[in-house]
């Protein structure tokens, strides 16, 4: 599903973001990439979504070799995954129902199946009762979960998380957090990338920790170690 | 479709001035190829005029008896040359004078004696030789030629300014696009996000650019007719555009709109 083997990628004026990282996430997986901030977990999931290329090494999502992705394969690629940010990146000027209709319109999905697809996704997030609401008339957690819904239309089978929760109150987070578990509970991949301990501790979902760019820790590889340690 | 309609309007609606602006200038632009375009028009209709009706006057003698003139008729009529040869009457002369010379038509209407000669006009086919009771030839080679050139000059001063005031709109176009881009670089990096082709981003700035050179193309002719009025009332009779010229007018508008759009789109949206 998602696979990334011994990528480097620099950054432009010197330096590396990520130094050696390999690590495979499977379909229907839930996992936490964790590290301070800086440490590139946006960088990782950059790479993912083909905003940017590796310096070196593999990186294979959804059946693409993201090394010899061509220009205009990249949407082809993007409609396959759903992506969530910390500040929503909704339109303004569009009303809930709208920014979602927007991630089927732009993919020339079938015109009169589009409201339908709307609406089944906004009532999955909660929100159906709002779908004609503008952001500005929404609370944060409101508009993450249009976000998520805008994310989900596309049924992606990955959907990536960069700190989805930053912005949000405890209460929002859990609600949003909740959400993304129930997502991945039918079946979609969850990528989530965080530095909220307290919402890692809570599941048990696998980790991945980078610090610096490097993977240092990665609960599917090394709880697997340890248990083989123990006697 | 639908969609990309929509999303041009929102362009016009989000930058109403710099829209004004540009179907301005390609107005401006067109009004000036049309101005020159409405002189060639005229001289030409003048010209074909003159082709015409008469290529060579015979002026008669005073005095001429009809038989002879019959006679003349009838020679000049045999040249193989000669398409037709009409004889025109003193008094026909003074009636078609009057018709055409509205300037002279109080003069004309005082005259106590016709000044003017009967005359035979003779069309040809090709080439002419002189006659019994020719007295003069006339032939507006000349004329033709010289309104032949100026033609030519209307014609190109036309296409040199138009050419210049569409390179400025073709510009100025390029600009308000890179505005719309940069004003939309957060809706155009969502659409890539959500998996938007580069052409299907694209669509809605072409689209308004055409609209816009459509609009400018359609200003211009309302100005050029603006212009021909006052001509026609204040100076001398004059021909408009026919339907296909004015078309052809707004589908360049059109195209100066496209190109300018083409040119700048494609290189703006890959820096955001």
């Amino acid at each position: 599903m998602i696979k990334l083997t011994n990528v480097f990628k620099a950054f432009p004026k010197g330096g590396l973001a990520l130094k050696d990282v390999s690590f495979h996430i499977a379909k229907g997986e839930f996992v936490f990439l964790t590290g301070h901030s800086g440490a590139g977990k946006s960088t990782v999931l950059k790479l993912v979504y083909a905003d940017e290329p590796p310096t070196s090494g593999e990186v294979r999502v959804s059946g693409f070799n993201l090394s010899e992705l061509r220009r205009k394969d990249i949407p082809m690629l993007r409609r396959r995954l759903g992506i969530v940010f910390q500040d929503f990146r909704l339109l303004e000027d569009r009303t809930a129902e709208e920014n979602v209709a927007f991630a089927l319109e732009v993919t020339a999905a079938r015109r009169a199946t589009i409201p339908a697809r709307v609406m089944r996704v906004l009532t999955q997030v909660g929100l159906a009762a709002k779908a004609q609401a503008y952001p500005r008339e929404l609370s944060g957690g409101e508009q993450q979960r249009v976000a998520i819904a805008r994310a989900l239309v596309n049924e992606p089978t990955v959907l990536l998380a960069d700190e989805p929760t930053g912005n949000l109150d405890e209460r929002a987070t859990r609600g949003v957090f909740q959400l993304l578990r129930d997502i991945n509970a039918s079946g979609t991949a969850v990528v989530m990338a965080t530095h909220d301990l307290d919402l890692v501790r809570q599941a048990p979902y696998r980790v991945i920790e980078l610090q610096e760019g490097a993977l240092v820790y990665d609960s599917a590889v090394d709880e697997l170690r340890d248990q083989a340690a123990s006697p | 479709m639908r969609l990309v309609l929509r999303e041009a309007l929102l362009i016009f609606r989000r930058a109403p001035l710099l829209s004004a602006l540009s179907v301005t200038t390609i107005a401006f632009s067109l009004f000036a190829v049309g101005l020159f375009g409405l002189v060639a028009v005229n001289l030409q209709q003048a010209l074909r005029q003159v082709a015409e009706r008469v290529e060579i006057v015979a002026y008669l003698l005073p005095g001429t008896p009809i038989e002879s003139i019959t006679l003349a008729q009838k020679d000049i009529e045999a040249f193989p040359e000669v398409a037709s040869a009409t004889y025109v009457s003193e008094d026909r002369a003074l009636a078609r004078a009057r018709a055409e010379l509205v300037e002279f038509r109080d003069v004309l209407q005082e005259l106590e004696r016709n000044p003017l000669p009967g005359s035979i006009e003779v069309k040809l086919k090709a080439g002419f030789r002189d006659a019994e009771h020719v007295n003069d030839v006339r032939f507006g080679r000349d004329w033709v030629e010289k309104l032949d050139r100026l033609q030519q000059i209307a014609a190109a001063v036309g296409l040199v300014v138009g050419a210049a005031f569409a390179a400025v709109a073709v510009i100025i176009i390029g600009t308000t696009i890179r505005m719309a881009v940069l004003q939309r670089s957060r809706e155009i990096a969502i659409m890539r996000l959500v998996g938007a082709t580069d052409g299907f981003i694209r669509r809605p700035f072409l689209l308004q650019g055409a609209i816009k050179g459509m609009l400018g193309g359609l200003v211009a002719i309302g100005l050029s007719y603006g212009a021909y009025v006052l001509i026609n009332r204040w100076l001398i009779q004059a021909a408009f555009f026919t339907r296909e010229q004015a078309g052809t007018v707004v589908i360049f508008g059109t195209l100066i709109g496209l190109v300018g759009s083409a040119a700048s789109v494609g290189r703006h949206l890959r820096r955001v």
